[in-house]
């Protein structure tokens, strides 16, 4: 093939709802906040199965306040669910950053869930595309 | 006529051109995408160059008359030529070719002799690909070139095409910095370049933060650089304005190949940078365009033009500046002998190739604009007809340069329009479907709203096919109408079209070289005549 | 499948307090579930689905891992030390195969 096209016709994508239900299952109900929370990824994907994507959180990290765990969602996937990272008081600072697959053009989401139960949300469309042709 | 040419050419005289009242006490001189030009060129400008979302109808989005009016230019002037596509081919005749390192270079050390030391040259990338000679010689003799021309740091993209292990080996052989704050090895997320470098002129501490193209893995071969990762990186960048000024940096200079829109959006975001040399979208404006107290320069293609921008930096700000685009008239600028010299040189080897006639030309050729341009109906066709398509897919490069109706095409000419290192011509199946994902892909890299998501080439060229497009419409729902030329019939999803085009990003594409079908084409149409396109219709 | 080679980059003293990176890979295909054979035969999932690191005994960072994590799963985090002491480095594969690796760090 000259052009590789991701995904596939045929394909079963998550819907909106497994997402929804990822989100709750990880929010115990809680209703997610904007703040806080910084989803970082490139805007446009140098290759679609391997997508770098970074998350930092705000927290002094000490035993009474801390990031217990961030969740990181990719909603256009066959499967929404890609991670969720643990931290403690002993990680310093609440920041991770690892790779995902992204099967086509989506959003990325990101929670967290502070010790106290409160939960941030962080969101970033990621464009998964054809290559070639500009210049 | 030469009559008439020389008496326009009286009213343009080297001191007119290169003479400026200095400012201030630091001078930024910029050039960007020069595409291996070593000689002067016919480069026509855009006639479409379209914005979406907010920058709609702003500078660099603005053409012919528009631009002219804008921009106070008299009609018919040595700027109108040098600027706008209007009345091209008659201004070209009057005023000739623009451009030439040799010309360059008079340039350059005429501010180097008024400016001495308080002088920076900076250069945008783009540089090492874009002739016969510099595919030839894999970018060593533009590397040659430039060391003579001496900037003081540059940054890239099509450089990277040549591959990781050749950019290595040219990079570590510059006597200056190629800066790269953007690229990172792919593996353990660590910077592969130098990001930025302080340099201290005049008295005054300026940071240079070199900005590689981010898209470059995805507009050009990802397999000829696996080891290394781009991206806009807009948190790094910031990063390093802060800690350029905690170094002590009185200026912060972003000599970048973002593409203007990408930087015009970085500069609303990213405070404390006083300059964004922009490059990679070949536009040419004659003011800086400001946003949030940083000055956008857009400094052309081609050799065409060479920035000058004087700056008075005083108390660890910028306090004014005096700018000026100078258009590289090459009848009008005398060429600096050593520089010729040396580009006489590294010609020499290649001389009677490139000069090498293949054809004639009834029709002005060129490339730049959003759509179509006449050099990529002349390659669709011989895409068409040399491999037997029903499809034709050229590439939205914004590089290559124009022929005039009436002169030779020769082999120089020919390579000037496709000289790369993945030049193969694919011939496949195809089906509606996926040529229409592809158009509906690039039209997004041409015209998603958020600059960020744009990758900064022109829409793809077709032959044998039309179709509708409404830039402004969503992802995914700009293209309608394909039909087939040849029937007439709208093409089908479903069925399977057989497609022929070139620069294919995939490895292992296989083929003949697009210049080999493209010459075998012109030997058949020894005198090119092409109609006007109307292939593209633009909706809403 | 080439065997699971798991490798790290951790600072090799700080100071007391500080807080450090720490870099993780380890080569594994992270088979998702999701693709087929060239026989249309679905390829079962494999995939590396738990990584914990500890030091001195006690978790620093853990991560549930799902399919869409990419081949050769990388981790970049931090970690505050306050003592010198050795990280341990846990990959736990579907297969039930564990593999681990070890750093030490001076903290002075
Ligand atoms: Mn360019
Ligand atoms: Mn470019």
């Amino acid at each position: 093939a000259v052009f590789a096209v991701a995904g596939g016709r045929g394909t079963a994508w998550a819907s909106t709802e497994d997402t929804q239900k990822a989100i709750d299952a990880f929010t115990g109900g809680a209703a997610p906040q904007s703040g806080r929370i910084t989803l970082n990824a490139p805007e446009i994907a140098e290759n679609g199965n391997t997508v770098p994507v970074s998350v930092a959180v705000d927290s002094p990290m000490t035993d009474d306040d801390y990031v217990a765990a961030v969740m990181i969602l990719a909603e256009g996937n066959p499967n929404p669910n890609v991670a969720t990272l643990h931290f403690t008081p002993m990680s310093g600072s609440a920041d991770v950053t690892t790779r995902m697959r992204l099967a086509k053009t989506q959003n990325v989401i990101a929670l967290a869930k502070m010790n106290d139960g409160s939960v941030f949300m962080d969101k970033k469309e990621v464009k998964v595309t054809i290559g070639g042709c500009g210049g | 006529g030469r009559w008439t040419r020389a008496l326009a050419q009286q009213q343009l005289s080297e001191d007119a051109l290169l003479s400026m009242e200095p400012f201030g006490n630091v001078t930024l001189v910029h050039v960007t995408d020069i595409h291996a030009q070593l000689k002067p060129v016919y480069f026509r400008e855009p006639s479409v160059n379209l914005g979406v979302g907010e920058v709609a109808g702003l500078p660099p989005h603005v053409t012919g008359a528009d631009f002219l009016e804008l921009y106070n230019i008299e009609p018919g002037s040595p700027e109108a030529y040098a600027l706008t596509y209007e009345d091209f081919t008659a201004l070209a005749r009057t005023y000739g070719r623009m451009g030439g390192m040799d010309r360059v270079a008079t340039v350059v050390k005429r501010i180097r002799a008024e400016r001495g030391d308080n002088m920076l040259l900076l250069d945008g990338g783009d540089t090492w690909q874009g002739s016969y000679t510099a595919n030839k010689t894999l970018g060593a003799d533009m590397v040659e070139v430039m060391n003579a021309l001496g900037p003081d740091a540059m940054t890239g993209h099509w450089e990277f095409t040549y591959g990781a292990d050749r950019v290595t080996e040219l990079v570590d052989g510059l006597p200056f910095p190629f800066l790269g704050s953007n690229i990172y090895d792919a593996e353990w997320n660590e910077p592969a370049f130098e990001p930025m470098t302080m340099f201290e002129r005049g008295g005054v501490n300026i940071a240079v933060i070199g900005q590689a193209f981010p898209y470059t893995p995805i507009a050009n071969p990802r397999w000829m650089i696996p080891g290394w990762s781009f991206g806009i990186r807009e948190e790094d960048i910031a990063a390093h304005v802060q800690e350029a000024r905690a170094d002590g940096a009185d200026l912060v200079v972003l000599l970048s190949h973002n593409g203007f829109d990408v930087d015009r959006k970085l500069a609303s975001r990213v405070d404390g940078i006083d300059v964004i040399l922009t490059g990679h979208t070949h536009d040419a404006l004659p003011e800086p365009v400001i946003v949030n107290d940083t000055l956008l320069i857009a400094s052309g293609s081609n050799g065409k033009f060479v920035s000058r921008l004087d700056l008075d930096v005083r108390d660890g700000a910028m306090k004014g500046f005096s700018y000026r685009l100078i258009p590289v008239f090459a009848d009008v600028i005398a060429p600096d002998a050593e520089m010729a010299a040396l580009i006489d040189k590294v010609r020499a080897p290649y001389e009677a190739e490139l000069a090498r006639e293949l054809a004639r030309t009834d029709t002005l050729l060129y490339r730049r604009g959003n759509f179509n341009g006449t050099m990529d109906d002349l390659i669709c066709q011989a895409l068409l007809e040399e491999r037997e398509a029903d499809i034709a897919l050229s590439p939205g490069f914004r590089w290559g340069t124009s022929v005039l109706p009436g002169d030779a095409i020769t082999v120089e000419d020919l390579h000037t329009a496709c000289a790369m290192t993945y030049p193969a011509v694919y011939r496949s199946t195809m089906s509606g479907q996926v040529i229409r994902d592809i158009l509906e892909d690039v039209a997004d890299n041409l015209f998603n709203p958020d600059p960020y998501y744009q990758q900064g080439g022109d829409m793809v060229r077709v032959g044998g096919m039309s179709y509708t497009i409404a830039p402004t419409a969503d992802m995914g729902s700009r293209i309608s109408d394909m039909t087939v030329l040849k029937t007439g019939e709208p093409i089908d999803p479903g069925r399977d079209y057989v497609v022929s085009g070139w620069a294919s990003v995939n490895e292992n594409t296989e083929g003949p070289a697009i210049w080999d079908v493209v010459e075998a084409w012109l030997k058949d149409n020894p005198v090119v005549t092409l109609k006007e396109n109307g292939s593209v219709r633009i909706a809403g | 499948m080439a065997e699971s080679k798991p490798r790290v980059k951790v600072p090799k003293s700080a100071s007391k307090g500080d807080v450090v990176t720490i870099k993780t890979l380890i080569s594994h295909p992270m088979e998702s579930g999701q693709r087929k054979d060239k026989e249309g035969n679905p390829i079962p999932r494999k995939i590396i689905n738990k990584f914990t690191c500890t030091f001195n005994g006690k978790e620093v960072f853990s991560g549930d891992l799902d399919p869409a994590i990419a081949a050769n799963p990388y981790f970049e985090f931090n970690a505050k030390v306050d003592e010198s002491g050795t990280f341990v480095f846990t990959w736990v594969d579907d297969d039930g195969s564990v593999y681990t690796t070890e750093a030490a760090i001076e903290v002075n």
